[in-house]
């Protein structure tokens, strides 16, 4: 039996609404903090952890921005635990990305209680600023006012609007006038308890929504990769994509499951002398420099391809515009498919490449004794 | 391309396919100089990068060789190596360099005959196959 509970608002008050309700899980000390977006004292919606309530004003957490997913921020905060309760705020990219994580114990969710929140997409950083310059707001993009913007191209092939694996949902899908708190799990559940806070169904039209929202996408998707495959099938198609590339490497940097703590590209392995770089032109006639961008790609596709929850940060994040969401996407999906996995389903499954067994893939070698 | 010579770059074993190599050799079986060995202490040694930069530098193949099920020396490394080999196969695939030029085979140290073989058929699989699209590329 589904439990929600309605947060209702007038035209205008969306995040008045829910800082009145995040203010008494603070007041009421279900919390020692929250962690969501919101409005920056100059300009621009940024993670916040916010532990008075007061502050808890500027909450924007529908705002069509992710500055940077935010699996990151928890992870930061739970690698080394407070031991204090705190509450996050986050979209299903980054709830994705999260139970990645955790399962690489490089964040920890015993104090965290996670809220999902529907999502219809992000702009890109920049797009949203000027947006939000020509007035937009969050109450105008989740009815559709898009002020000319588009929403990013990973967003716009994304068949998760809805956030899983979290113990509550601040859903705005299925009725434009309210949120409504969906309490999932039995933590999400003694938070309401605590709250005292009545529970029901919830808005009707919102599991007809959510699933034309998710075949739109999922159409939108398949149609993408479909074509980014066929203009990527070989090496050459391939490298003429990662043209621009100049290995400034802020694809991994924004990537939230690019895990190693330090990058073998940053290391001394890829430090080479120049006796080395010589001898590469002398055999070749010629050596585009800097070296190894494509080699660089495909180890990181190695790397995360397994884990990628198609976030899209790595487009977001290069400084030439290479559209690398839709290349890691494509990969991520048949990587996956292969080891029948999909990131950030369920924080049980084990992650490919942390686990084998003696009776599996046969195939590989063809070779059966 | 008659006179079209494959280059396959073999990552193997030290405890069973690098003894196999030694045991054909000392057994005067003859096999293919197209294959460079690569000496490695298991298959699970065999990083991914390892293999993408072999093909980047105009390999035809990689051929990796490991342990039988059951019989590696560090007790799983094969099994690891098997893993990361159905992951760079559905990579690289994506990409032109399909799943017939890297190959993961067992041979046991005994095996100085099988490994005789099996590089026989990697080299007359890849001269059919005709050369790997990286050659003469010279990617970075």
């Amino acid at each position: 039996m589904a439990e929600f509970t309605k947060l209702s608002y007038q035209k205008g008050g969306l995040n008045q609404a829910l800082s009145g309700f995040f203010k008494k899980l603070l007041e009421q000390n279900v919390f020692d903090a929250v962690m969501v977006p919101a409005a920056q004292p100059t300009r621009g919606v940024m993670q916040t952890l916010i532990s008075r309530p007061d502050k808890l004003e500027a909450v924007d957490p529908f705002a069509p921005v992710v500055p940077l997913n935010a699996a990151k921020l928890v992870a930061a905060l739970t690698a080394s635990p407070s031991g204090r309760p705190v509450a996050v705020v986050l979209r299903s990219c980054e709830v994705r990305a999260l139970t990645e994580l955790c399962k690489l114990k490089q964040a920890d969710l015993d104090d965290v209680v996670v809220f999902g929140i529907d999502c219809l997409g992000r702009f890109e950083n920049n797009d949203f600023l000027k947006f939000q310059e020509k007035g937009g707001t969050t109450e105008g993009f989740l009815s559709g006012e898009n002020n000319g913007f588009e929403i990013a191209g990973a967003c716009q092939m994304c068949p998760h609007p809805v956030a899983e694996n979290v113990d509550a949902r601040l859903c705005v899908i299925g009725d434009g006038n309210a949120v409504w708190v969906e309490w999932l799990t039995e933590r999400g559940k003694a938070v309401a308890g605590k709250l005292g806070e009545k529970t029901g169904a919830g808005p009707d039209k919102r599991d007809k929504e959510v699933e034309a929202l998710v075949k739109t996408r999922t159409e939108e998707r398949e149609k993408k990769l479909a074509g980014f495959r066929e203009a990527t099938g070989n090496f050459q198609a391939l490298q003429a994509h990662l043209a621009g590339c100049i290995n400034c490497y802020n694809c991994r940097v924004a990537c939230p499951v690019c895990y190693c703590k330090e990058c073998v590209f940053v290391t001394d392995t890829f430090r080479y002398e120049g006796s080395q770089f010589m001898g590469w032109a002398d055999k070749r006639g010629a050596l585009k420099m800097p070296t190894d961008s494509l080699f660089y790609h495909l180890t990181r596709l190695t790397h995360m391809s397994t884990l990628c929850v198609g976030c899209g940060q790595c487009t977001s994040a290069c400084p030439n515009d290479i559209e690398l969401a839709p290349l890691f996407c494509a990969v991520a999906e048949k990587t996956q498919a292969r080891f029948d996995y999909l990131a950030g389903r369920s924080p049980e499954e084990e992650q490919p490449l942390a686990t084998f067994h003696d009776d599996e893939l046969v195939e590989v070698t063809g070779q059966v004794k | 391309m008659s006179d079209y010579e494959p280059t396959i770059v073999a990552f193997l074993c030290n405890w069973c396919t690098f003894t196999a190599a030694d045991l054909a050799g000392t057994s005067r079986l003859s096999y293919p100089p197209n294959v460079k060995i690569v000496r490695m202490m298991c298959s699970g040694m065999v990083d991914p990068k390892y293999v993408i930069k072999a093909f980047l530098e105009g390999a035809d193949g990689v051929f990796i060789g490991g342990c039988w099920p059951g019989d590696c020396h560090y007790i799983n490394g094969n099994y690891k190596a098997r893993r990361r080999v159905a992951l760079l196969t559905e990579i690289l695939k994506q990409f032109g360099i399909g799943e017939e030029r890297l190959w993961l085979r067992w041979v046991a140290a005994s095996e100085g005959n099988m490994f005789q073989e099996v590089i026989d058929e990697m080299t007359k699989k890849l001269k059919e196959l005709g050369p790997s699209p990286l050659r003469g590329q010279l990617v970075a």
